[in-house]
C-alpha cells in the first residue's frame, strides 16, 4: 500500500509529551549497545575479499601548474598495481554540485578527482595509488615525484582577487540579498555604527575520518559505495549523474558514523576515485583518510569577513542593515555551490525586525582547503555579526545590551512573518511560530541575569575581569520537500522501519522508533530502525540541516498511521468490536480501557493477513505500509545564548564559567537526545570561538593540520552547559509540531562569547575577530595598558 | 599517517640494549621507550628509522633509587610514577606536582621520565626540572659510560649531545634539602597540551631572606635553562610581591623567546613573567 499524505498546511497543536506514551519523552537509546561494546561497524570496519587500498598523493604546494608527475619508482614497488593522474581519469566529470540552482557561473570552479593541470591548495589530490596493502601505498605515494611550478598564492578573501586559471578571476561570484529602502533607511538614521568583522575558518572534525569503499559487482553491473554518511540517496543521484549511470545499478550504503557535522558524507574526490576504480580493477576499492588529510582536506568553514553597517533611531530600533561579505571559499566550490554565503545573506537579521535590508557577498577563491557547510553554516557567522552590531548600537546610544535587543525583536503578533527579498529566485524566509520576546525573558530569569550583573560588580570591583554577554538567533530546519517511509510489522510482532534518513551518531535511530512506536501503538524498543540504504528505499532526504527529525520524521509518523489504521481495521473484523473502540497498547489491539478484554497482538494480525488469507477480500496482504511525507514548508525554531566569561590579565586566558542554551524546539521527539545536540553544538561552537582556527602562512601552508594545532576544546576547557528546552511554539506546518534541534547549541557561541569578553575587559566592541585567542585578548589589554 | 617499514629489536637487558643500538645505530637506529612522542612522529613520517630498540622489557630501567643524595630515575619509569612523591621531602612534592601538566593520564602511562628528556621538546616540562634543579643524565654505549651535566646536556631545539649509539639509562636529580620551598606554574592552551612557557622554581629561607634561588624557564626558548638575572633578583631579599614581581620581569627580559603563529615574542615574555611570578608565589604559599 503506497500512499501520500496531502501537501500540509496547517495542523492543530500536537499535544505535550505528558499525553503520550513515549514521543517526547526521554528515553534511553536503542543504538549503543553495538557501539559501547566494540561491536560498531564503521567504514574502517568494512572490508571485502581481494580489495585495493588506495592511498592519495597530494600537492605540497598551495598554486602552481603541474610540469610533470614521476610515478615510475611507485609503480615499480612490490604490491603496486597502478598509480593514476588526471589522464587517467580524464573524460571523469569534476565533483558535481548536489543541487544545480545557482549554479550558472561557477561550475567552472568545480574540483576534479585528481588536479587538472593546476594545484590549487596544499592536500589537492594530484594521483592515487592502488595498492594490495595501505602500507605498501603509502610508502608508493612517497615516491611519487611532483614537479610544480609555483604561481602566486592567495590566501586571504580580503587581498584583490587572483586567478582561478589563465583569465579567469578567483573571484567566482558576487550574490545580492535585499528588501526594503536600504538609502532611505540611512538616510533618516540617527546613528550609524560600522563594523569590520571576521569569522575564523574552522570545522567540524569528527572522530571518524572520512572512508570510502566502492565495489563492483560485474555480474549484476552494480556499484557500490560503503562508507556513505548524511545523504546517500541525494549523493546516488549525483554519482548516478556523474558516471551515466542509472539509480538501479548504483547503491550507497551507510554503516555506523562517528560524527558528521556536515562536512562528513558530501561528495569528495575520493568518493570517485574509489567507485572508477573498483569498476576499472573489478576489485573492490578501499580508502581511509588519515587525520592529517582529514585536517587539509575535509570540508572546512565560517572564514568571513564582514564590513557591516546598521542604521539606528535615537531609542536603538534598527532601521537598516548593510553587509559587505568577503567569503573565504577556499580552492574550489564543492557539493554545496554557494549555499553558506546565500544562507549567510538570507539569515542576517535573524529574529530582529528589520525595515531594510541590503547584503553583498563576494564569493573569492583562496589557495587552501576548500570551504563548505559546517553545523549552522552562514548562522554562526551571522548571528556573530548581528550580535556585534547590537552590542554596538547599545554602547554607541548607552543603552543595556538586553534593552536594545528587546526593542528590536519581532513579536508573538507580527508571526507568522515573512522575509521577501528583491532577488530573483531567493527562496523567502516564513518564520512559523514562536514568541521571541518570551524566550529571551525566559532564559533571562533562568540565568538568574539580574543577580549575576550584581555579583561581576563585587568581582570586578576585587580587580576580576569578567563579563557576560547574550546572543539571540533564528535557526531554519525541516526544509522539505519530501520524504518517505516502509513500515512492515512481523509475524512475531518486531517492526521493521525502513527509512530514507541517515544517521550520524545523533540518535536518529531512537527518534525514529518513538515516533513509529508512538503511532503504532507499541514498545520502541521493539522497532528495528534502517538507515542510509539505497537499495531498500528509493528516495531519501538524509540528515542535513537538522531534517532528518522533521522530514523523516514526518514520514514515519504517516506511515506508522497506515499501519495502524490497518491494524485496527483487521482487529476490528476479526474481534467484532467497532474500529472506533479499538485502541493499540504495546503492540496488542484492544477494546479502549478495556485491559484482560478481547485483544489480538499486531504479529498475529500480520500472520492472519499473509499473501493467500481469506480474511483479506480484495485488500492487500502484509501488516505494512509505504507512506510520504511532503511539505513546502522551512519550520523555524530560535533560541537565546547567554554566558560568562573571566579573562586573566596576565595571560588572556578566557574561561567560559557559565553557558546557557536557551531553544525552542517546538516539540521535542526526546528531550534528552536534544539536550546531548545542544551541549555538543556548543562546545563546537566554543571552540570557533576560543582556540579552533585553520591557520595558513603566506604561502598557504597549512598550520593546523594535527590535533596538537587544531585546538578542539576538552572538557576541561567547557563549562557545564545548562540548557533551557520549551516547547511554546510547535510548528504549525508539521504534524507532529517539530522543530530541528541540530545547530541550536552552536549557532550563537560565537556572537556570545564575543559579548562577554568586551563585557569581561570593559572594552565595548574589542572583540572583532574569532577565534579570540589568549595572545589577541593580551594584544587588547596591552593596548589599553599603554594609553 | 602509517610508519615507514622499520625492524623491531627488543633487548631483554642493558648490555644486550647498548650491542644492539651500537649496531644499529649507524642505520638510523632508535631507541624507543614510551613511543609517545617518537610513534607520532613516525606516523606522520618524520621520522623514519629503520631500526627500533624496543628498552621496555629491560627490567633493570624500570627503578627509581635514592643514592649519595641523589634521585635515580631509570629509562622505563614512567611519568605516571610520580604521581605520588617519589621520595620524602620538597623534590617528591615538586615532581608530584609537575607531572600533573604533561600531557593526559593515559600517555603518562606509557611516556618515561628520561624519553622526554632524551626527546628534548622546548616544552618538556621534565627537561625544565632537570635543567633548574642542575641534574645529571647517564648515557650508556659500548664505548662506557658518561654522567652529562644538565647545563652541558641540551643542545637546541630536540637536540642534546647524546650520541646515536647511546642509551640513556638514569636521571639523577638532587634531593633536595628539607627546607627548600617549591613552585611550578605553566600556561598551556589546553589541559594536557605543551605548555608556552613554565617556570619552576626552588629557594630556601635564611634568616627571614631567600637563598640558593634558582629559578628555571621552559617551553620560552629553544630548551630550559635556569635564569640567573631573575635568581639575582631573588638572593638575599625578602620573599614578597614586590621581589617577586621583579624577578618575574627580570625573567621575562632575558629570555630570547621563540615565536610561532600563536605566540609573539612579546606574548611569550608576558607568559614567562606571569609564570615565573606565580611559581614564586606558589612556592612562598
Ligand atoms: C597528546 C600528547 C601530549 C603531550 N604533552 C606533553 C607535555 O605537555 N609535556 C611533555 O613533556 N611531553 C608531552 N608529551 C610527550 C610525552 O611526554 C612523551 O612521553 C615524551 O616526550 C617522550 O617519552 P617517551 O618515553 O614516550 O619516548 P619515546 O617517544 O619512546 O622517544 C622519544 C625520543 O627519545 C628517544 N629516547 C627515548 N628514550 C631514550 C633513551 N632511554 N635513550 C636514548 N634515547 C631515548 C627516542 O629514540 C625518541 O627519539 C605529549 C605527548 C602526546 C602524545
Amino acid at each position: 500500500m503506497t500512499q501520500g499524505a496531502a501537501t500540509d498546511d496547517h495542523y492543530p497543536s500536537p499535544p505535550p509529551s505528558s499525553a503520550r506514551r513515549v514521543l517526547g519523552h526521554a528515553v534511553t537509546r536503542i543504538e549503543d549497545l553495538p557501539l559501547v561494546t566494540g561491536y560498531g561497524r564503521y567504514a574502517g570496519d568494512i572490508n571485502f575479499a581481494h580489495q585495493l587500498h588506495m592511498r592519495i598523493v597530494r600537492s605540497n604546494k598551495a598554486h602552481g601548474k603541474i610540469i610533470s608527475i614521476d610515478a615510475s619508482a611507485a609503480t615499480k614497488m612490490p604490491g603496486v598495481v597502478a598509480v593514476w593522474t588526471n589522464d587517467d581519469i580524464a573524460d571523469l566529470s569534476p565533483i558535481d554540485f548536489r543541487a544545480d540552482k545557482n549554479a550558472t557561473g561557477i561550475r567552472e570552479f568545480r574540483q576534479p578527482a585528481l588536479a587538472n593541470t593546476y594545484v590549487r591548495y596544499i592536500g589537492d589530490p594530484v594521483a592515487a595509488v592502488f595498492a594490495e596493502d595501505p602500507y605498501v601505498a603509502e610508502d608508493a605515494a612517497e615516491q611519487v615525484v611532483l614537479e610544480i611550478e609555483e604561481l602566486p598564492v592567495v590566501v586571504s578573501a580580503s587581498d584583490p582577487p587572483g586567478e582561478f586559471e589563465p583569465g579567469r578571476s578567483s573571484e567566482a561570484i558576487v550574490l545580492h540579498h535585499s528588501f526594503g529602502d536600504i538609502d532611505a533607511a540611512f538616510r533618516n538614521a540617527h546613528a550609524v555604527i560600522e563594523l569590520d568583522l571576521k569569522t575564523g575558518r574552522h570545522s567540524g572534525v569528527p572522530l571518524e575520518t572520512r572512508g570510502a569503499i566502492g565495489v563492483y559487482d560485474a555480474a549484476k553491473d552494480l556499484l557500490e559505495l560503503h562508507g556513505a554518511a548524511k545523504i546517500p540517496h541525494r549523493n546516488r543521484e549525483t554519482l548516478c549523474r556523474m558516471l551515466n549511470r542509472g539509480p538501479s545499478s548504483l547503491h550507497v550504503h551507510e554503516s555506523h558514523v562517528g560524527g558528521g557535522f556536515g562536512i562528513r558524507g558530501e561528495l569528495y574526490p575520493e568518493d570517485l576515485l574509489v567507485l572508477v576504480a573498483a569498476m576499472r580493477f573489478k576489485r573492490p576499492v578501499k580508502w581511509i583518510e588519515d587525520r592529517h588529510e582529514h585536517l587539509m582536506c575535509a570540508n572546512q568553514g565560517r572564514e568571513q569577513r564582514h564590513l557591516a553597517r546598521i542604521a539606528v533611531d535615537k531609542d536603538g530600533r534598527i532601521l537598516g542593515i548593510e553587509d559587505e561579505i568577503f567569503h573565504d571559499q577556499g580552492a574550489y566550490i564543492r557539493t554545496h555551490g554557494v549555499n553558506v554565503p546565500n544562507r549567510t545573506m538570507c539569515m542576517m537579521t535573524g529574529a530582529y525586525h528589520v525595515p531594510a535590508y541590503w547584503a553583498k557577498a563576494r564569493v573569492r577563491l583562496t589557495n587552501k582547503t576548500p570551504a563548505a557547510t559546517y553545523r549552522a553554516p552562514g548562522r554562526y557567522e551571522s548571528t556573530f555579526v548581528r550580535s556585534r552590531l547590537m552590542d554596538a548600537v547599545a554602547a554607541k546610544l548607552g543603552l543595556d545590551p538586553v534593552e536594545v535587543r528587546r526593542r528590536n525583536l519581532i513579536t508573538a503578533d507580527q508571526l507568522p512573518y515573512v522575509i521577501a527579498f528583491n532577488e530573483p529566485g531567493v527562496e523567502e524566509l516564513e518564520f512559523d511560530s514562536g514568541d521571541y520576546p518570551a524566550l529571551l525573558e525566559k532564559a533571562l530569569k533562568a540565568f538568574r541575569w539580574d543577580e549575576l550583573q550584581a555579583d561581576m560588580k563585587h568581582r570586578r570591583a576585587a580587580g576580576e575581569l569578567v563579563g557576560a554577554g547574550i546572543a539571540i538567533f533564528m535557526e531554519e530546519s525541516g526544509r522539505g520537500p519530501s520524504d518517505n517511509a516502509k513500515i512492515k510489522v512481523d509475524p512475531d510482532g518486531a517492526v521493521e522501519l525502513i527509512t530514507g534518513g541517515a544517521s550520524l551518531g545523533q540518535g536518529f535511530e531512537t527518534s525514529m522508533a518513538q515516533i513509529c512506536a508512538e503511532a503504532l501503538g507499541v514498545d520502541y524498543r521493539r522497532v528495528r530502525v534502517i538507515h542510509g540504504q539505497t537499495d531498500l528505499i528509493d528516495h531519501g532526504i538524509g540528515a542535513h540541516a537538522a531534517r532528518a527529525t522533521v522530514l523523516t520524521g514526518g514520514a514515519v509518523h504517516v506511515t506508522a498511521t497506515m499501519v495502524r489504521a490497518k491494524a485496527i481495521e483487521f482487529a476490528a473484523e476479526l474481534l467484532q468490536t467497532p474500529a472506533a473502540e479499538l485502541d493499540i497498547v504495546d503492540g496488542t489491539v484492544m477494546r479502549r480501557g478495556d485491559e484482560g478484554g478481547p485483544s489480538i497482538s499486531l504479529g498475529d494480525i500480520a500472520k492472519r493477513i499473509a499473501p493467500g488469507s481469506k480474511l483479506l477480500r480484495g485488500r492487500d496482504p502484509q501488516l505494512a505500509a509505504h507512506g510520504w511525507y511532503n511539505t513546502d514548508h522551512t519550520v523555524f525554531p530560535y533560541g537565546v545564548h547567554l554566558a560568562v566569561v573571566r579573562v586573566d590579565r596576565e595571560t588572556g586566558k578566557i574561561a567560559v564559567e557559565r553557558f546557557m542554551v536557551a531553544y525552542d524546539v517546538g516539540r521535542a521527539v526526546n528531550p534528552l537526545l536534544i539536550e546531548g545536540q545542544l551541549v555538543g553544538g556548543c562546545v563546537q561552537g566554543l571552540g570557533g570561538a576560543l582556540s579552533e582556527e585553520f591557520v595558513y602562512d603566506e604561502t598557504g601552508e597549512p598550520l593546523s593540520a594535527t590535533l596538537a594545532d587544531y585546538l578542539m576544546p576538552t572538557l576541561h576547557e567547557v563549562p557545564d552547559v545548562e540548557v533551557l528546552l520549551t516547547e511554546d511554539a510547535p510548528s504549525p506546518h508539521h504534524p507532529l509540531g517539530l522543530k530541528g534541534a541540530g545547530e541550536g547549541g552552536i549557532n550563537g557561541a560565537g556572537g556570545v562569547i564575543a559579548s562577554a569578553i568586551d563585557d569581561a575587559l570593559g572594552m565595548p566592541g574589542a572583540i572583532t575577530r574569532l577565534p579570540v585567542t589568549p595572545q589577541r585578548v593580551r594584544e587588547l589589554l596591552r593596548k589599553t595598558a599603554q594609553q | 599517517m602509517k610508519p615507514a617499514i622499520f625492524r623491531y629489536h627488543a633487548p631483554k637487558t642493558l648490555h644486550e640494549a647498548v650491542a644492539v643500538l651500537a649496531d644499529v645505530a649507524p642505520d638510523d637506529g632508535r631507541v624507543l621507550a614510551g613511543g609517545q612522542s617518537l610513534v607520532p612522529i613516525m606516523a606522520f613520517r618524520l621520522a623514519k628509522p629503520a631500526h627500533l630498540v624496543d628498552i621496555n622489557g629491560i627490567k633493570e630501567l624500570a627503578q627509581i633509587t635514592a643514592v649519595d643524595g641523589k634521585l635515580r630515575i631509570g629509562a622505563c619509569v614512567r611519568h605516571a610514577a610520580f604521581y605520588e612523591p617519589v621520595c620524602d621531602g620538597p623534590l617528591g612534592k615538586l615532581l608530584a606536582t609537575v607531572v600533573r601538566s604533561i600531557a593526559h593520564h593515559p600517555i603518562r602511562t606509557r611516556g618515561t621520565f628520561c624519553g622526554s628528556v632524551a626527546h628534548a621538546d622546548p616544552a618538556s616540562e621534565w627537561c625544565t626540572v632537570v635543567a633548574t634543579l642542575d641534574g645529571e643524565v647517564a648515557a650508556q654505549s659500548k664505548r662506557g659510560q658518561r654522567i652529562i651535566a644538565a647545563k652541558d646536556y641540551f643542545a637546541g631545539i630536540m637536540t642534546t649531545v647524546l650520541e646515536e649509539d647511546e642509551l640513556l639509562t638514569e636521571v639523577r636529580l638532587p634531593l633536595l634539602p628539607a627546607d627548600t620551598r617549591v613552585g611550578f606554574q605553566e600556561f598551556s592552551r589546553r589541559a594536557g597540551d605543551f605548555a608556552l612557557s613554565m617556570a619552576v622554581v626552588t629557594y630556601r629561607i635564611e634568616n627571614g631572606k631567600m637563598a640558593d634561588a634558582r629559578v628555571g624557564i621552559g617551553g620560552a626558548e629553544p630548551y630550559a635553562r635556569r635564569i640567573v638575572e631573575a635568581e639575582a633578583a631573588l638572593d638575599g631579599k625578602a620573599p614578597d610581591a614586590e621581589t617577586f614581581q621583579a624577578a618575574a620581569v627580570a625573567a621575562a627580559a632575558a629570555i630570547d623567546p621563540l615565536e610561532d603563529f600563536n605566540t609573539s615574542a612579546e606574548y611569550r615574555r608576558d607568559l614567562v613573567r606571569a609564570m615565573t611570578r606565580r611559581a614564586l608565589d606558589s612556592a612562598a604559599a
